[in-house]
């Protein structure tokens, strides 16, 4: 198996900031660690998962009807993780709301199935699956970490920043909080990744 | 010769920002020069920060003036000026050590001319917040809108938005509690709550022709609570007038911002369901509130954010002037609808222009083939 199947993308070709894929999530559920957390775990498992069978199937499913195919895959692991959050963790399962049940519409599950899983064999597809959840939840947690820290003074919960420091005057940042904040925090991964790797600068 | 042998040195932009700051560059431009007009950036820049002056001296004595109102104290005429002045100086100590620090560095990093975008820029952005900010907010502000605002986009006259507009609403939306509310209007009088006309509007309580703190004659000369370059409307009015006779920003903008303003102030007028309801507001009383006249006049008219087109610029101000009473009027949750409306049309400014032109393209192609 060639390395880069799992090694790209957690910088080189990572999937929010070079293919720019999952970006609705990664905006939404990041206020927090924990939820970040928990939606960075449920997607790596989802697109492994729904990679893997969708490649032992590549050569049964007829060409036309391939995206409903995969949507059904897809779904069946998603309904799954759903379920296991409601059981055993339903306060992070509410805060989540509809952003489990929307991982079925998150480009990267979709995109690594149908650019990897349908041309490759079973174990590069599962691999190259867990590899993409994962760098994309490197990102979910980072930002969440800059957002929760900012925003709340939190991590995890617990209160980070001392009382003493909003004593002396210093006070949350309301904005990190909102949607387009995120964007912009995304918007500054991506710039600073662009001066490190020069050749994903298109030319004029 | 002397310049040949430090080119290249890291700090070639700073020295030539220095050298020519207040003076002309003693280097000629040798093959044929492209002057089209004896304007430069630099004196546009100086004459909109001339503009700005009296908006600025008046703010430094209203400073004073709320304070003793508020405090009780008995000072004179040059006591309120000198409060207001202490007042204010920290604001633009921050206000341009951070942004032209940021500016020198970016020019530095990208081997550009250090240039003069943010003298006016940072000028407005203290007049614009209320006095009692605290600086490191502000700093924060400032290089939120310098960095994400501007540089990015590739430093003056490449942004899409006003970057003192950008450093407000960064504000507005981070610290809402420094940036409005009835507290924060008034410096060295802990807890004391002065509402600003906007803010008592907003609860039916219209200014009215009679003495008091919130009547009209006093909105107009600008003898109450706010932002301190935007309370006085005679001060801002010199400012255009400044700014009209000399070319430097379009009447156009403004003249078309304040009938928009009007437009939907009437129309407001004939909905409004009792008189006693924001939406019965005189319209013309909305041109004298809040930051309306400071924003038609500076910051609408920023030739780099606004439209560019003749039309274009008559529908930009007036969407600016009529988006601005619809969020006064309808939107409890911001009380002034400035910022974002000319913030929302700087947005749409290239689309504006864009149908414009290709309007204007269609037409003469017509015209052209029905000659044939």
């Amino acid at each position: 198996m060639k390395k880069e199947i799992y090694k790209n993308p957690f910088f080189k070709a990572n999937p929010v900031t070079v293919l720019v894929l999952g970006i609705c999530s990664s905006l939404a559920v990041t206020v927090k660690l924990e939820p970040a957390c928990v939606m960075a775990l449920s997607v790596t498992l989802v697109t492994g998962f729904s990679s893997l069978f969708a490649s032992l199937l590549r050569n049964t499913i007829p060409n036309r009807i391939r995206i409903i195919v995969q949507l059904v895959l897809v779904s069946l692991f998603v309904i799954l993780i759903d379920q296991f959050l409601k059981a055993f963790a339903y306060e992070v399962s509410k805060q989540l709301s509809v952003y489990v049940g929307l991982i079925i519409t998150n480009c990267i599950v979709m995109g690594r199935i149908e650019a990897f899983a349908l041309g490759n064999k079973p174990w590069p597809s599962f691999v190259d699956g867990i590899a993409n959840g994962l760098g994309y939840g490197m990102i979910l947690v980072v930002l969440a970490f800059f957002r929760e820290l900012l925003g709340s003074g939190c991590l995890f919960g617990h209160q980070i920043i001392p009382d003493s420091w909003y004593a002396a005057g210093y006070m949350n940042n309301g904005l990190i909080i909102m949607p387009p904040m995120a964007l912009i925090l995304v918007g500054l991964f991506i710039w600073i990744q662009r001066s490190y790797q020069k050749e994903l600068i298109e030319e004029k | 010769m002397e310049k040949k042998e430090k080119k290249g040195s890291i700090f070639d932009s700073t020295i030539e920002a220095f050298q020519s700051f207040l003076r002309v560059p003693n280097t000629v431009t040798r093959r044929g020069s492209h002057v089209r007009d004896c304007n430069d950036l630099k004196r546009v820049m100086i004459i909109v920060v001339v503009a700005l002056i009296p908006t600025l001296l008046f703010g430094i004595y209203n400073i004073g003036y709320q304070h003793n109102l508020a405090a009780g104290t008995d000072m004179g005429f040059w006591q309120m000026v000198w409060y207001g002045f202490l007042k204010i100086l920290p604001l633009y100590l921050v206000s341009y050590i951070v942004g032209l620090g940021i500016e020198f560095a970016s020019a530095q990093i990208r081997g550009h001319e250090v240039n003069e975008g943010y003298l006016v820029t940072g000028m407005i952005i203290p007049l614009i917040v209320p006095i009692n900010i605290p600086l490191w907010i502000l700093a924060l502000a400032v290089a939120f809108a310098v960095i994400l605002g501007k540089e990015v986009f590739g430093g003056t006259g490449m942004n899409i938005w006003n970057p003192a507009l950008i450093a407000r609403a960064f504000l507005f939306f981070a610290y809402p509690s420094h940036m409005s509310g009835d507290k924060v209007w008034v410096a060295g009088v802990d807890g004391y709550s002065g509402a600003t006309p906007l803010a008592e509007a907003a609860v039916g309580n219209f200014p009215t022709m009679a003495n008091g703190s919130d009547s009209i004659l006093n909105m107009f000369i600008g003898l109450m609570p706010g932002c301190p370059g935007e309370t006085s409307t005679i001060a801002i009015l010199i400012g255009a007038a400044i700014l009209i006779f000399t070319g430097v920003a379009s009447w156009k903008i403004m003249l078309s911002t304040v009938v928009g303003g009007l437009a939907m102030g009437y129309l407001c007028n004939a909905i409004a369901p009792d008189p006693t309801s924001y939406l019965a507001m005189p319209a013309w009383e909305h041109l004298i509130m809040g930051g309306f006249a400071f924003g038609a006049v500076f910051m609408a008219t920023d030739p780099v954010t606004s439209a560019q087109t003749e039309t274009g610029k008559w529908i930009y101000g007036f969407l600016i002037g009529a988006f601005t009473i619809i969020l006064r009027v309808f939107n409890p949750g911001y009380p002034e609808g400035m910022m974002l409306s000319i913030l929302l049309m700087n947005t749409f400014a290239p689309l504006i222009d864009y149908c414009v032109v290709q309007r204007n393209i269609k037409n003469r192609l017509k015209r052209a083939q029905i000659n044939q």
